[in-house]
């Protein structure tokens, strides 16, 4: 594929708000992970990655109509590191009607109808009357939120293959841009924390009820976590800083396999990565590091293990920074590209955290510490529910 | 490098499926939109996945029943395989009746919701289904864009179409959503419409697509039984465009998209 620019981009998560306070803890290799105490949730035994005060940031009088924790986070990460200026650049450089916005999401703002569902009317079963399904639950609510939040004419649109979801916008904004449809897209995910999730995966027996520990070989599941990560893509302009971060690649596939369960040997996510490659066109040798989908949950790391391992075998350094900020689930896509674009700008290798004793089954190096080996191009998985996987290829310009 | 600066796309239809009230398949909903046959609305005939292994079959709701017969037909009347498409899936609401059973659940004293009933609340329920029905491991993209869902569609699968040079399976599909969430999102039936979408002309092309977007009066659908599911269901946006397929005429037709654009295909019949 035609490289993408990066040009300007942010991430809101559990360690805090703004690329200033991710990049904080991945060099001091601090997690953001604490006991859930989310809403009303006491029966649960798990950690949580719970993003910092996301009830200060109310939306804007004008969009009140979406309030949402989703929206309410969404509209968090729009005001770090300066994006919304970058976003009104673009609009003056490009036009409303060729700025694309392609969000990705797996449960959008279904938390406010878990909570209508307990304020039902108790004679007539209605929601209450404040209850607004489109601009909230609806999946596509945050795109149109980000929408009308900057004024945009052009093509909207939210992916939600789950956890995959903020990794496969940045393919389909690749193909607009390379089509001519767009000349710049706002990609990227938010995923908040709501009760659909936590019990789901609670019944699906997959949550840890210690701070998540992926590839350990005493791993016990996942921490669910929330995120709101924005990047801001066009194309290369004529001269770029040695340390702009470029898309070089994308890879999508379908496991085929179970809705929930991925192919035990990772031949869904082995393909996924070859792609990516291929669509770079690069090879195996050229990738330094890998930030892994690694959710640590038993089976999905033992798959994704066999399928790295495959293709890449001991030549790159492995991570999966899961530890720190918990699986945003569709959110994570984007925060991992951007902790991907952060290693390559930064000249480090986040090590994950909480990762005590390595699988000896997943012959692979997995990094437990930083390293200061500067990275030139690094591939981010993300493999989802009913086996969606996408792995982008990212580089430095220079 | 120059870039192109239109929106223009293209691409050909070899297949085309669809299901909804009064809409039991392309076949024979090809007289009732040419007006040559009245049309009759009365509850839609799913058919059962029989594509799915049995355990998957009694698991899947309607919404996804849906998206996998149009998938389903269109592919079979391109005579195509699925494990060569990219396939996308648009609904705006996906799996109402899923998502009402979980919601009742966690508004409970007891919260606990069973494993199927998760893994179905994925917006991507449709897309994972047709995985395992079809054994196809090309990608698969998943999109809502509420109303304009179907325009979305349309828009990443003809992208699809002429970057990658792919061959591309759009399903867009809706199920209605029961009470209380209902009241609050009325879809009147369920409906699905697919289209097998190539880069290139084959023997089975039907018609030549060229998409690109404008501010201009929507195109409607004259018989007001079809005006009405189209004007209500998110997927049924997309019943103008089957009309002029099945008058086999050239022309244009304006679809609903995201204010204030709207898309507008230019059909070249081929035959």
């Amino acid at each position: 594929m035609t490289p993408v620019h990066l040009s300007h981009f942010t991430v809101s998560s559990c360690l805090g708000h703004g690329l200033d306070a991710i990049l904080t803890a991945l060099r001091q290799q601090r997690g953001g992970l604490a006991p859930c105490r989310f809403e009303t949730v006491r029966d649960l035994d798990t950690h949580v990655g719970e993003v910092p005060k996301v009830d200060d940031f109310p939306l804007p009088a004008s969009l009140a109509e979406y309030e949402c924790r989703n929206n309410r986070l969404a509209f968090l990460g729009l005001q770090q590191d300066g994006f919304s200026s970058a976003v009104e650049a673009a609009i003056a450089r490009y036009g409303r009607r060729r700025l694309g916005v392609l969000l990705g999401t797996s449960t959008a703002g279904i938390l406010q109808t878990e909570q209508a569902y307990r304020r039902r009317d108790p004679n007539t079963g209605a929601l209450p009357n404040d209850f607004n399904y489109r601009t909230t639950h609806n999946t596509y609510s945050v795109a149109d939120f980000v929408r009308r939040w900057y004024r945009l004419e052009g093509p909207a649109v939210v992916v939600s293959t789950a956890c995959s979801s903020s990794a496969k916008v940045f393919a389909s904004a690749a193909r607009m841009l390379a089509a001519g449809v767009i000349d710049a897209a706002i990609v990227g995910g938010v995923d908040s924390l709501c009760l659909t999730t936590l019990y789901g995966f609670n019944s699906l027996e997959l949550l840890s009820a210690e701070p998540c520990r992926p590839f350990d070989v005493d791993r016990k599941g996942i921490s669910i976590g929330e995120a709101a990560a924005f990047v801001l893509l066009e194309r290369p302009g004529e001269s770029l800083d040695a340390n702009a971060v470029l898309l070089l690649g994308t890879g999508e596939s379908s496991d085929a396999y179970h809705m929930s369960a991925p192919h035990p040997e990772g031949l869904g996510a082995r393909m996924a990565m070859a792609a990516a490659l291929r669509s770079a066109g690069l090879q195996a040798a050229d990738i330094d590091y890998i930030n892994l989908h690694g959710t640590a949950t038993p089976s999905n790391d033992a798959a994704e293990g066999k399928a790295v391992a495959a293709l890449f075998g001991d030549r790159a350094s492995y991570s999966s920074t899961k530890g720190a900020t918990g699986h945003t689930l569709g959110a994570a896509g984007g925060l991992e590209a951007v902790i991907s674009a952060l290693a390559l700008q930064h000249a480090f290798l986040p090590g994950g955290i909480n990762t005590l004793h390595l699988d000896p089954a997943i012959p692979i190096q997995y990094l437990t510490a930083n390293s200061e080996l500067a990275p030139r191009r690094v591939m981010s998985n993300s493999f989802g529910f009913g086996g969606t996987n996408c792995s982008l290829v990212l580089g430095r310009a220079g | 490098m120059a870039y192109p600066t239109t929106t223009m796309l293209n691409g050909w239809i070899d297949g085309i499926g669809v299901l909804g009230p009064g809409l039991d398949n392309w076949a024979e909903a090809q007289a009732t939109l040419t007006g040559a046959a009245d049309y009759e609305p009365r509850p839609i005939m799913v058919p059962p996945p029989v594509a799915l292994p049995p355990p998957e079959r009694r698991r899947v709701g309607l919404a996804v029943k849906v998206a996998l017969a149009v998938a389903q037909e269109a592919i079979a009347a391109a005579r195509l395989d699925a494990k060569h498409l990219v396939a996308i899936f648009s609904s705006s609401g996906a799996d109402g009746d899923n998502c009402d059973a979980i919601c009742r659940v966690l508004a409970s004293e007891d919260r606990h919701i069973s494993p199927t009933r998760f893994h179905n609340s994925v917006h991507n329920a449709s897309a994972g289904y047709w995985g395992i029905a079809s054994g196809a491991m090309t990608p698969a993209t998943v999109l809502c864009a509420y109303d304009g869902s179907f325009g979305a569609g349309l828009l990443e699968a003809l992208t699809q179409v002429a970057v990658d040079g792919v061959g591309t399976l759009l399903v867009t599909y809706e199920a209605p959503h029961p009470e209380p969430l209902h009241a609050k999102r009325p879809l009147p039936a369920a409906f699905g419409l697919a289209l097998a979408l190539m880069p290139q002309k084959g023997p089975n092309s039907l018609a030549r697509l060229q998409i690109n977007w404008v501010e201009a009066p929507l195109d409607r659908v004259a018989n007001p039984g079809l005006e009405a599911l189209r004007r209500q269901i998110p997927a049924a946006r997309g019943l103008p465009l089957l009309q002029a397929l099945a008058r086999g005429r050239a022309g244009r037709v304006i679809l609903e998209y995201l204010e204030p654009l709207r898309l507008a295909v230019d059909i070249q019949p081929c035959r």
